[in-house]
């Protein structure tokens, strides 16, 4: 049975030319790049070449590039890193954050920020009049992603810098574009933003690698502390195989970038418009357009999420759901919460995310295990939400 | 702890964290009655636990001997997570084999049971198993009141433990049930002890006695 992986925003593979580009750097040109002699020194340049490389991609200098342990380092830099040269103050956070803001930001409250939530529409997009009202003279932090893991929202990043350095020139604002990076335009000083998160598992690249803009000016101190390696901003023996391959990784993607986001739309909305077709009351959660070419994320009404997955396992699909049964805490998503979905559509949730190598026949094969796996579970299930028929009891 | 997620994406998809029992159960379940068949199904009894926002709900029907008293049929619907949908398989085939249990005993079913014949679950899942003994329960009721055998009906008691904001041990139960671990989080979920703290030390015993039954 042919493995169909529709999971890219979770983690994508590694494709052949950046393992390929890899290769030289574990066990030849494995020198230490603060070492004194040509294996270093080697060492050295590759770095200084990935950095340059990645700086143009981003339109920045390659000083204000940071190459860190993995999208949630980056995360953890950004804000506790800027916070640390800051008397307490607020921060802005969006409601559908990943854990990595999510949870720093709340370590920030601990250490007596003020935590303020941007709140978002039902189609993930962040309240401009409600943001432009949290932003005051005492906001110092405003992180808002870029592209959103669960639902794809795209927010429109340079717009929100603009509301917030007009009501505020000193805030910095932070963006984490780890899912935003195979399919959008990285250019930092278009964005507007001061700090910019990338992650390499997420294009394609080796896992373990992070990379964290920093806009020349913007005040920040390491978490962690050492050698003094990437400007003193993160200790550490630099990742070299790693760095080259995040490099690599992100070049291809972004050549790659309108072509592949092209032919994603297509299979995007052909998987949407044909489940929306075959079964019924199948809804799309987040933004009809203003989202990621590769995200697909809906809610099979009456029957629950980890039960679908399961179901789709034995096809060789693989997805994931915003149910609470899926979750190491029982939770529902967060994300799916602040868009409005009720509880019970939020546990028929199901998203796909598809990537390089998704074909039309994935898509057709996904709609045929779909069909069949949604006519089993509604079979057995007592819930008919569009029938409101079933008692309100509460175990 | 476990993690489905990860489980899942396994190359083999040979690595799973439930039992083989349970993704038999899950995957070929016993005795559910299908929509067509409900409306000329003749049930003595009728029992429903859970709602869909919970993400469980259950729905059971019994047939009943009368003059044996014990349960001859028992048919099911559930929303809800393999597990769920496992548990209340499993329940139903407990229920009616070897003849079909005595009615009394049947009300004994505890999750437990259930839990032991579908050889275990993960740890985060058992919440989902807690609830077929209960629909089983309803149902029995159900064809208690029925039959007019008022006696017979077994509600269970809850105690309140928070005289001011009437919060009684199965809301403790349940917040465990819920994942809630600590006092600090059964008390984001029920507000217990937030008006008066008197009770503290016994919501604490009984977080311990529950995460003990369910977890330990």
């Amino acid at each position: 049975m042919k493995k169909i992986y529709l999971d890219h925003a979770a983690t994508t593979y590694l494709i052949s030319e950046v393992k390929k580009e890899m290769d030289l750097f574990w066990s030849e040109q494995y020198g230490n790049p603060s070492a004194l002699y040509s294996l270093g020194m080697e060492a050295a340049q590759a770095l200084a070449g990935a950095r340059g490389r990645v700086a143009k991609i981003l339109n920045c200098n390659s000083q204000e590039l940071i190459f860190v342990g993995s999208g949630t380092e980056s995360d953890n830099l950004a804000l506790q890193g800027v916070a640390k040269t800051m008397e307490v103050g607020e921060i802005i956070v969006s409601a559908i954050e990943h854990d990595a803001i999510c949870n720093t930001a709340n370590y920030l409250k601990d250490l007596g920020w003020k935590l303020k939530i941007a709140k978002v529409d039902q189609g993930g997009l962040i309240d401009q009049e409600y943001f432009k009202s949290l932003i005051t003279d005492q906001t110092k932090i405003i992180s808002i992603m870029y592209a959103n893991n669960e639902i794809g929202t795209i927010q429109p990043i340079s717009e929100l810098v603009k509301i917030a350095k007009n009501i505020n020139q000193e805030i910095v604002f932070h963006t984490d574009a780890c899912q935003a990076s195979p399919y959008l335009s990285l250019d930092v000083s278009q964005l507007g933003v001061d700090l910019m998160t990338l992650n390499a598992s997420k294009v394609y690249g080796p896992k373990g690698v992070g990379l964290l803009y920093v806009k020349k000016g913007t005040k920040i101190k390491p978490i962690i502390y050492g050698g003094g390696q990437e400007f003193a901003l993160r200790s550490g023996t630099e990742n070299i195989p790693g760095i080259i391959g995040f490099t690599k990784a992100l070049e291809i993607a972004q050549a790659k970038r309108d072509e592949e986001s092209k032919r994603l739309i297509i299979l995007r909305d052909k998987l949407v418009n044909e489940l929306q077709d075959k079964i019924e009351r199948v809804n799309l959660n987040g933004h009809p357009s203003k989202r990621l070419p590769n995200n697909i994320n809906l809610t099979f009404e009456d029957i629950e999420g980890e039960a679908i997955l399961l179901h789709l396992n034995e096809y060789g699909i693989m997805a994931s759901t915003g149910s609470a049964c899926a979750s190491h805490s029982l939770d529902v998503s967060h994300v799916l919460k602040a868009i409005g979905l009720p509880y019970e559509l939020i546990h028929g949730s199901i998203r796909f995310t598809m990537g390089l190598q998704t074909t039309e026949e994935d898509v057709d094969q996904v709609v045929k295990a779909m069909v069949e796996i949604v006519e089993k579970l509604r079979a057995m299930s007592p819930v008919h939400l569009d029938q409101d028929q079933h008692p309100k009891v509460k175990h | 702890m476990t993690n489905t997620k990860t489980d899942l994406r396994d190359q083999q998809g040979k690595s799973w964290v439930y039992s083989d029992i349970v993704k038999e159960h899950f995957f070929h379940p016993q005795n559910i009655l299908l929509p067509g068949e409900e409306v000329d199904y003749q049930s003595d009894g009728l029992g429903y636990v859970g709602s869909p926002a919970c993400g469980d709900m259950m729905k059971m029907w019994i047939k009943v001997d009368q003059k044996e008293d014990r349960i001859l049929e028992c048919k099911w619907q559930t929303f809800g997570c393999a597990s769920a949908i496992a548990s209340t398989s499993m329940l139903s085939v407990i229920a009616t084999e070897k003849g079909g249990m005595k009615l009394d005993d049947a009300m004994k079913i505890k999750a437990q049971d259930i839990l032991e014949r579908l050889g275990g679950l993960p740890n985060r899942k058992i919440h989902c198993s807690v609830l077929g003994d209960k629909a089983l329960q309803s149902a029995i009721n159900d064809y208690f009141k029925k039959t007019e055998q008022f006696d017979r009906v077994k509600i269970e008691g809850a105690k309140i433990i928070d005289d001011q904001l009437k919060i009684t041990d199965k809301d403790i139960e349940e917040a465990v049930l819920e994942g809630a671990d600590t006092l600090e989080k059964v008390q984001v979920k029920t507000k217990v002890g937030t008006g008066d703290p008197s009770c503290l030390p016994e919501v604490e015993q009984l977080i311990k006695f529950y995460q003990d039954k369910y977890y330990g």
